[in-house]
């Protein structure tokens, strides 16, 4: 295929290992690494005189997909992003006819700058390059901007005195109830979110900076959703029907805003979205953790030890659940707020059709 | 009301309530047999309600006396006898209820050894004397007035007092009870403390009487019509035992006279309405309640706003002066027993609604047994009190629960109704009796039924699931298992209390294949699910299941799933209050539990308490909609939600009377 360069791929296989052993997690950490090691990638390939932007597409291609397979869940959303291969596309495009004018499709972060370049194949080739880098050098500067965007929409939704419930931690909630409780004065209630237990680090952020927080446990979630006013979560990856792929146990909370009317908002960012339709997401887009997690082993061996015979147990750690569109009110991304029904426009708009699947 | 009971609802045919397996293993089903041949469909009938009560199966010996008054010999005789169905392995000494498998170090001594002295002790006790099934009207209407009018304590506790019997409501009714005897000390004859009893002069009943009405009068008088809600809660728990604030009231009181029982169905019409609660963030009977209390409790900081109603105590702040106390020579001072029983309540050594009734029984009666009427009292009067002192105390260690408030409410009732000219060793030991026909029957003898109704709903290739500890359907499983049914069990699990690890641990030892995972995974696993087995804390007049937390949660996502929701719960839990959210009625646990994780060493929560902004909630129970339920599984057969105040208002009627 591609002639292998010593240089990258050293680095795209530690990246790839650490993936497998989901040392990065998180949908933030996957993309920035993921469109870092891609800006590494593309500068050091060595492009030939024709079809560079092929050759381009074929290297991060290849290299996405060994990252997908290392785990599938986490690149589903982020990769997809970073792999944004519409750029490419459309220096595909325009390369082999320097008159034709790409048509970069709208808004795509670097891919404006696709502009197209008339001239020799070396200038032309390193212009290429240099567009692709700085395509993902943008997107990058996207990833660390999105919070940002997100939050400037917090005091169009949250009112003064209101209760606010979420599940586990968000770093686009976290900003997002800072940036309103600067003008308005609320209340959150945090679910602990086992078995990470983030929402107690997310708790202790917020009454540190002066929020009025509770924290209980998940299972006394329907419990208080009858005094809470609106639910706000971040997700890990939205899908093209609009469904929502988030930590476990936020398709519980979904369930109780929905029967008691309280709107379920979700931070996403753009680079959140995925081109998948989620097929029985909760086997297929989830990822099985050591039941450790859940109890210990100490514990579970007592519990054989009690009795006699043939035992099977069977611990189930699950780490994402799929919450469907119709409990979605609306998501906040960092191009304002939209319907679930209309996710599928976004995903048009940020991704060419050839790139819905990467094989 | 009598004369409805009496007259049949349709011809001679007994209907049962519910939904009633046709085919049930015992020969022996009584009435509710009858049916069963008809109903060859197993469609639903009509929720009608017996004539008469004894439909419930229990042995014949107890069946002859429909308000459970057996011939004690009789009774005695048939304590070995138990066992007759071939259903769940129903030796009380081996039943499920014996702990005797589980670790003792995580909260597994519920009903075992308690229980187990139950079946011991009243086989070994001897004193076949019979209690007085009727009472003549005349002395009994004198007896019944004396009692309601007189003692303040006796029935504003039996029925406004515990009559909800709810956490956090119990400490205030009783309490309530009592301050409003010291309030009520001008009116009353009766002196509000032990103490000042012995040196009262007693003067004859009539004199008392007319005494009290005349005191009544006045008060009336006075306080004019409609007085303020805000000082009058104390006024009306006395007014709520049967007065009431106005001139009917009075007719009511001397009605009895001519007829007793119906001043005791009029008591109870009154009951009827659960008398408000003590809530917490009223501060003036808040600080009544404490000058009454027997221990000192210090308040959380950092509460949360919203459950301002419900007493929160600092845990292990009880103990010391618990300690202190226990050796205090007082009248006032709780039988040991009942303080075993309070100090394993505090360190959740027993826990469950079945448990926690079935030792506090076994310590009241273990104090009944020790009782010795003080010179110059009456047995009725004092014994009430003393039972009200050692209810207060183990509501200082833990909040009541329904089970118990109901257990609570009964007896003493059967204390009221005493005849005051038995024997003290009769009475006691009809007390004794009654107490065991109210665990033998509604407890053991319920948990059977419901066994055998329940197991009939799990089929071959079932997956079962249930939420937290039940000891209910862990018998239910165990009893399918032993049937050889091929089916395996889901146990969700929740914090801080991961009840559920007890229940997975006795499944496992009775080599049932067995899935555990936490309230989160709920809809992950709730694809592979068939059925869903819930117990219950008790289940309220409008059909809300009032169960540990994460019980709606579990019951939210079976419904949205399409898979049946079962609650079992025997028909003593059931209470005539309505609740509509898990708000305004709850316990509040100790907020600490949350901070420790297990399998960590830090918690990211350390130090809370420092922060103004920061507080943990603890919510113990929650209240799960009738809605979500598909059925629930009683003794009396298998009901809907909406029969539950069906059989609040037929059946319950009959263990007051």
């Amino acid at each position: 295929m591609i002639a292998a360069m010593p240089d990258y791929q050293a680095a795209v296989d530690d990246f790839v290992t650490r993936l497998r052993r989901r040392q990065v997690e998180g949908s933030l950490i996957t993309a920035k690494l993921t469109a870092e090691l891609l800006r590494q990638v593309v500068s050091h390939q060595r492009l030939p005189n024709v079809g560079q932007a092929a050759v381009l597409i074929d290297v991060v291609k290849s290299v996405g997909l060994r990252m997908i397979a290392a785990n599938p869940i986490a690149i589903a959303a982020a990769n997809r992003s970073a792999l944004r291969a519409p750029s490419l596309h459309n220096l595909l495009e325009s390369i082999p006819d320097p008159v034709k004018t790409p048509e970069a499709p709208a808004a795509s972060v670097g891919d404006s700058d696709s502009k197209s370049r008339s001239g020799d194949r070396n200038s032309v080739s390193w212009k290429l390059k240099h567009n692709v880098i700085e395509g993902i050098t943008e997107l990058l500067q996207d990833l660390d901007d999105y919070h940002t965007h997100v939050a400037e929409q917090a005091l169009e939704h949250i009112h003064q005195n209101e209760v606010i419930l979420t599940l586990g931690r968000s770093r686009s909630l976290l900003k997002f109830l800072l940036e309103a409780k600067k003008k308005r004065s609320f209340q959150v209630v945090v679910a602990e979110g086992a078995p990470r237990y983030q929402g107690h680090t997310l708790a202790k952020e917020l009454a540190e900076k002066g929020l009025q927080t509770t924290v209980i446990t998940d299972s006394a979630v329907f419990a208080m959703i009858s005094r809470v006013n609106m639910v706000i979560i971040g997700a890990h990856a939205v899908m093209a029907n609009g469904g929502v792929l988030a930590p476990v146990g936020m398709h519980m909370v979904a369930l109780a805003a929905r029967r008691h009317a309280v709107p379920f908002v979700v931070l996403a960012g753009v680079h959140k979205l995925c081109p998948q339709y989620p097929h029985k997401p909760y086997t297929l887009l989830n990822d099985m953790k050591s039941p450790a997690e859940v109890v210990e082993f100490g514990e579970l061996s007592e519990c054989f030890a009690a009795g006699t015979g043939d035992h099977t147990t069977y611990v189930v750690n699950p780490t994402f659940d799929y919450i469907p569109p119709d409990l979605v009110s609306i998501f906040i991304t960092d191009t304002g707020g939209h319907n679930p029904s209309y996710v599928y426009r976004l995903i048009a708009e940020y991704y060419s059709p050839e790139d819905y699947f990467l094989q | 009301m009598d004369s409805r009971r009496r007259a049949p609802v349709i011809g001679p045919k007994v209907r049962q309530v519910g939904f009633v397996t046709p085919n049930a293993d015992s020969p022996g089903e009584g009435v509710m047999e009858k049916e069963a041949g008809n109903l060859t469909t197993n469609s639903p009938t009509p929720v009608t309600i017996a004539p008469t009560r004894p439909v419930i199966e229990i042995p014949h010996s107890l069946k002859a006396d429909p308000v459970a008054v057996p011939s004690p010999s009789h009774r005695r005789g048939n304590e070995v006898d138990i066992p007759s169905a071939p259903t769940a392995s129903y030796n009380p000494n081996d039943s499920v209820l014996d702990g005797s498998s589980l670790p003792s170090s995580k909260g597994g001594s519920t009903i075992n050894d308690v229980y187990g002295s139950l079946v011991s002790e009243s086989v070994a006790e001897s004193s076949p004397l019979g209690r007085p099934t009727g009472s003549t009207v005349g002395a009994f209407a004198e007896r019944v007035k004396q009692k309601t009018s007189d003692s303040a304590i006796g029935s504003a506790v039996i029925d406004g007092g515990v009559a909800s019997g709810k956490p956090g409501k119990g400490s205030k009714a009783n309490n309530r009870g009592i301050p409003a005897l010291s309030s009520s000390d001008a009116k009353s004859s009766e002196a509000p403390a032990d103490g000042s009893k012995p040196l009262k002069e007693r003067t004859s009943k009539a004199e008392r009487r007319a005494k009290q009405e005349a005191d009544r009068a006045a008060k009336l008088a006075g306080k004019g019509t409609g007085g303020g809600a805000g000082g009058d809660p104390n006024a009306q728990t006395k007014n709520s035992k049967g007065k009431k604030d106005n001139a009917p009231e009075k007719k009511s009181v001397q009605a009895p006279e001519k007829k007793g029982s119906d001043k005791s169905s009029e008591n109870q019409k009154k009951k009827e309405v659960p008398a408000p609660r003590l809530q917490f963030d009223d501060k003036e009977r808040v600080a009544k309640s404490k000058r009454r209390s027997l221990v000192e409790q210090t308040e959380t900081k950092n509460r949360v706003e919203l459950f301002r109603h419900l007493p929160q105590f600092v845990y292990g702040t009880q103990l010391p002066s618990l300690e202190a106390k226990f050796f205090q020579d007082d009248a006032m001072h709780p039988h040991p027993a009942v303080y075993q029983v309070g100090l394993q309540y505090l360190t959740g050594d027993i826990v469950g609604g079945n448990a926690r009734c079935v030792a506090m029984l076994m310590a009241l009666r273990s104090m009944i047994i020790d009782y010795e009427t003080p010179p110059e009292k009456t047995l009725v009067r004092d014994l009430v009190t003393r039972t009200n002192n050692h209810v207060n105390f183990l509501i200082t260690c833990r909040p009541l629960s329904i089970s118990m408030g109901n257990a609570i409410r009964l007896l003493k009732a059967k204390i009221a109704k005493l005849d005051p000219s038995l024997p003290e060793a009769e009475a006691k030991a009809s007390l004794i009796a009654d107490i065991d026909t109210f665990m033998l029957e509604k407890i053991v003898f319920a948990d059977k039924e419901i066994v055998k109704h329940a197991v009939t709903k799990i089929r071959d290739g079932d997956v079962v699931l249930t939420h937290g500890y039940s000891s209910v359907v862990e018998m239910i499983l165990v009893r399918a298992k032993e049937m050889g049914k091929k089916f395996r069990v889901v146990v969700i699990d929740s914090r801080p209390k991961l009840e559920g690890r007890r229940l997975l641990r006795s499944l496992l030892s009775k080599d049932i294949h067995c899935t555990y995972t936490h309230t989160n995974a709920v809809p992950y696993i709730m694809q592979e699910v068939t059925r869903v087995f819930l117990g219950a804390a008790s289940v309220l007049a409008n059909g809300t299941v009032y169960a540990r937390v994460g019980t709606a949660c579990v019951a939210m996502v079976a419904h949205s799933c399409g898979v049946p929701v079962m609650i079992c719960c025997e028909t003593y839990k059931f209470h005539e209050r309505v609740q509509l959210d898990s708000i305004t009625s709850n316990e509040l646990g100790d907020p600490d539990a949350l901070v420790k994780v297990a399998g960590r060493k830090e918690s990211a929560l350390e130090g809370w308490a420092d922060n103004e902004h920061l507080q943990l909630l603890n919510l113990t129970y929650d209240a799960t909609p009738a809605d979500y339920v598909s059925m629930i599984i009683t003794e009396l057969g298998m009901v809907p939600p909406t029969s539950v105040p069906v059989i609040l208002r037929e059946y319950r009627k009959e263990p007051a009377v």
